[in-house]
């Protein structure tokens, strides 16, 4: 029998006895949404660790520093006291490099330094830190009170709250005011021949605007955790050519004025790329370190979490198949005369095997269809009461669970693979019913 | 269609026999006959002789438990399933007494099934649907369930069911047995006329007044063996 004619045989078949096919649907349906409520809470909440993780800039980010000298003998291998190779500056050539690596984003100094705020006359001491424009999306700047700067070199600031605290016993109403930073400068010394050979250190300030006040210290890389608590813009940072500490070892070299990073913050477009990019950098010359081992650690965990989650979800599924078998082994029993019918006009075992098969077949798969309607309905129900609770903490909102397309068609592949494996015995049984018997069946 | 002298269905010491308990009950037993195509052969006999037995053995609808038969010369004893499925859809048309009709379906798709099974393009099956209907002349029916028709009209719809796949061979078993005398004689004409246009028909019935009217041989069975073969030297 053709495919065509047997899907609709097939559907006329589970027309017919509407309502019971109709209740076995609804089990699978039933099956199908606890198996993708499940697992879309497993991925949705690895999608949200990930997502934080790899925004927390842990994840995505190197961290890079020059070879110490020290790094460079050979212990063992080669002459005891043959003189070490020089590190490789870490300058803005090698940062341009870094930038045409495949998969980089961006490439940034880490950029911090002491300095003495004033605030309605009155000094405190801190420490600033340049900020990229790229940490914006970090998780410490979700829920941050006023907004972010306005521009990648505006004179902005952002204030951690304990800072902030320390400033005023209301430190909401901060944003909008001005602090003025003190700072170390450095500039070259010029001598009469145009070269220079050193520098001196200059007291400067600048006047800065708050912004915002950031409740966590956002890691503005993995070497930077914890530190500033006066945030400004980098390129900001930058342009105030403040005193670093690598600057003396800038002045020992033989151009004291070509400018190297103390370190720099590489950040890759995804996390797992993070191991290629840093295995390059390595090349180069640098000592890089990624916190990637430890995000592998993490799927590993989601990947069981999401496992488990899938069986007990599949066990609604199983139960739901019971259903399949005992529809299709009644439907045998009620049109026992009719398979001897189809028999006697040719029908055979095959054609009657696959009829049961396709209807089967559909049962499964629009039960599937209305599982991961209703599934995503359920997840849907999760996420509203999860930001419900997270917003009467003040907290922002998220998302528990996700479907990917991916799971939307496995778990529909998977209802109809159930549900055909659930119409084997009942196919095979039909097929093999004795036509001469069938037709005397009243 | 196969010509008049040829032998459309050869039987060669064909036995059925079925086990119920210690017991085995021949139902068939050494059958060995031949029906020459074209040929209208009545099977007879009373309630246990055989003769549905038989028919259902040459239907391919049972298998024999020893012996031939040959249908358009191919030994249906040694087929597998699959070509015995293709020998009740090509070769053979089946009427039964109790119609056997789908009830969900209308008369149109009632006649269309055979097609289907056998996989005949779906531009060509209104045509046939037509034509088989047209000629048990029930074309004002098409859209009508079975519930709605009569036991004429359903043994009508049964019939062109079996004709729709243009068999060589049409087996009816008891086909006026559930119908009253007049619209027997109707069913038992159609036969008739369908038996003039070639067609070869092998039909059981207890009715030996109707057989010897419209049939050209009279095959009696008794205890499962052909007592009477219908032969005349």
């Amino acid at each position: 029998m053709k495919g065509r004619d047997l899907g609709e045989l097939a559907l006329r078949n589970l027309r017919e006895a509407f309502l019971r096919n109709s209740l076995t649907t609804l089990g699978i349906a039933v099956g199908v949404a606890s198996l993708v409520a499940m697992v879309s809470l497993g991925v949705g909440l690895q999608d949200l660790a990930t997502d934080r993780l790899a925004h927390s800039g842990l994840f995505d980010a190197i961290f890079v520093t020059p070879k110490s000298a020290a790094a460079n003998f050979r212990g063992g291998q080669g002459p005891i006291f043959a003189p070490p190779e020089p590190p490789r500056p870490l300058d803005e050539d090698a940062r341009q490099k870094m930038l045409a690596l495949p998969n980089v984003v961006e490439v940034y100094p880490d950029i911090r330094f002491p300095t003495e705020i004033h605030f309605n006359g009155n000094p405190f001491a801190t420490m600033a830190a340049g900020v990229a424009p790229s940490a914006r999306k970090d998780g410490a700047f979700d829920g941050m009170k006023g907004s972010f700067f306005s521009g990648p070199d505006a004179d902005e600031a952002i204030l951690q709250i304990d800072l902030a605290r320390q400033l005023s016993d209301q430190p909401d109403s901060l944003i909008g005011k001005s602090v003025v930073l003190r700072y170390a400068e450095r500039q070259p010394l010029a001598d009469g021949s145009g070269a220079s050979d050193g520098f001196s250190i200059v007291p400067k300030e600048k006047s800065l605007r708050i912004v915002g006040i950031v409740e966590t210290e956002p890691a503005g890389g993995v070497g930077s955790l914890g530190r500033g608590r006066l945030l400004i813009p980098l390129q900001l940072a930058q342009t105030l050519r403040t005193a670093q500490a690598n600057d003396l070892r800038d002045l020992l070299r033989n151009n004291p004025n070509q400018h190297t990073y103390e370190s720099l913050t590489v950040r890759v477009n995804d996390p797992p790329k993070v191991k290629d990019v840093e295995e390059s950098i390595k090349d180069m010359g640098f000592t890089a370190f990624s916190l990637i081992d430890a995000s592998k650690s993490l799927s590993l965990v989601f990947t069981v979490f999401d496992l488990f989650l899938g069986i007990f979800g599949s066990l609604a599924l199983v139960v739901a198949s019971l259903g399949i078998v005992n529809t299709l082994v009644m439907a045998i029993l009620e049109r026992r005369r009719e398979i001897g019918i189809f028999k006697a006009l040719g029908a055979s075992d095959r054609d009657i095997r696959r009829l049961f098969f396709v209807e089967a077949g559909a049962m499964g798969t629009l039960g599937g269809i209305i599982g991961l309607f209703i599934g995503r309905l359920i997840g849907l129900a999760i996420n509203l009461g999860t930001n419900i609770y997270l917003k009467r903490r003040a907290l922002p909102e998220i998302s528990v669970t996700a479907v990917h397309w991916w799971m939307a068609g496995l778990a529909i592949l998977f209802a109809i693979l159930v549900s055909l494996a659930a119409g084997i015995y009942p196919a095979s049984r039909a097929a093999s019913l004795d036509p001469v018997e069938a037709l005397r069946y009243e | 269609m196969t010509n008049g002298n040829s032998i459309a269905i050869r039987t060669d010491h064909v036995a059925r026999h079925y086990h119920m308990g210690d017991a085995t009950v021949r139902a068939v037993d050494d059958v060995s006959l031949e029906i020459r195509a074209g040929q209208f052969v009545a099977l007879l006999g009373s309630s246990g002789s055989g003769k549905s037995t038989l028919l259902n053995l040459i239907a391919g609808l049972d298998r024999p438990t020893s012996g031939a038969i040959f249908a358009q010369d191919r030994n249906l004893a040694e087929m597998t399933p699959e070509e015995l499925a293709r020998h009740r859809s090509h070769t053979v048309g089946i009427v039964f007494q109790a119609f056997n009709l789908l009830p969900r379906m209308t008369l149109e798709e009632n006649v269309e099934l055979p097609l289907r099974l056998a996989e005949v393009d779906r531009e060509e099956r209104q045509s046939r649907v037509r034509e088989a209907i047209e000629r048990v002349r029930l074309a004002a029916r098409l859209s009508h369930r079975p519930s709605e028709l009569s036991g004429g009209e359903q043994q009508r719809t049964a019939l062109a069911r079996a004709l729709v796949n243009r068999p060589s061979i049409l087996l009816a078993d008891e086909p006026t047995g559930n119908l009253d005398s007049a619209t027997g004689d109707e069913i038992m004409n159609l036969l008739r006329e369908i038996n003039a246009s070639g067609m070869t028909i092998v039909m059981v019935t207890h009715e030996q007044p109707r057989a010897e009217r419209y049939a050209h041989r009279m095959i009696h069975m008794k205890d499962g063996k052909v007592v009477d073969n219908g032969v005349r030297a």
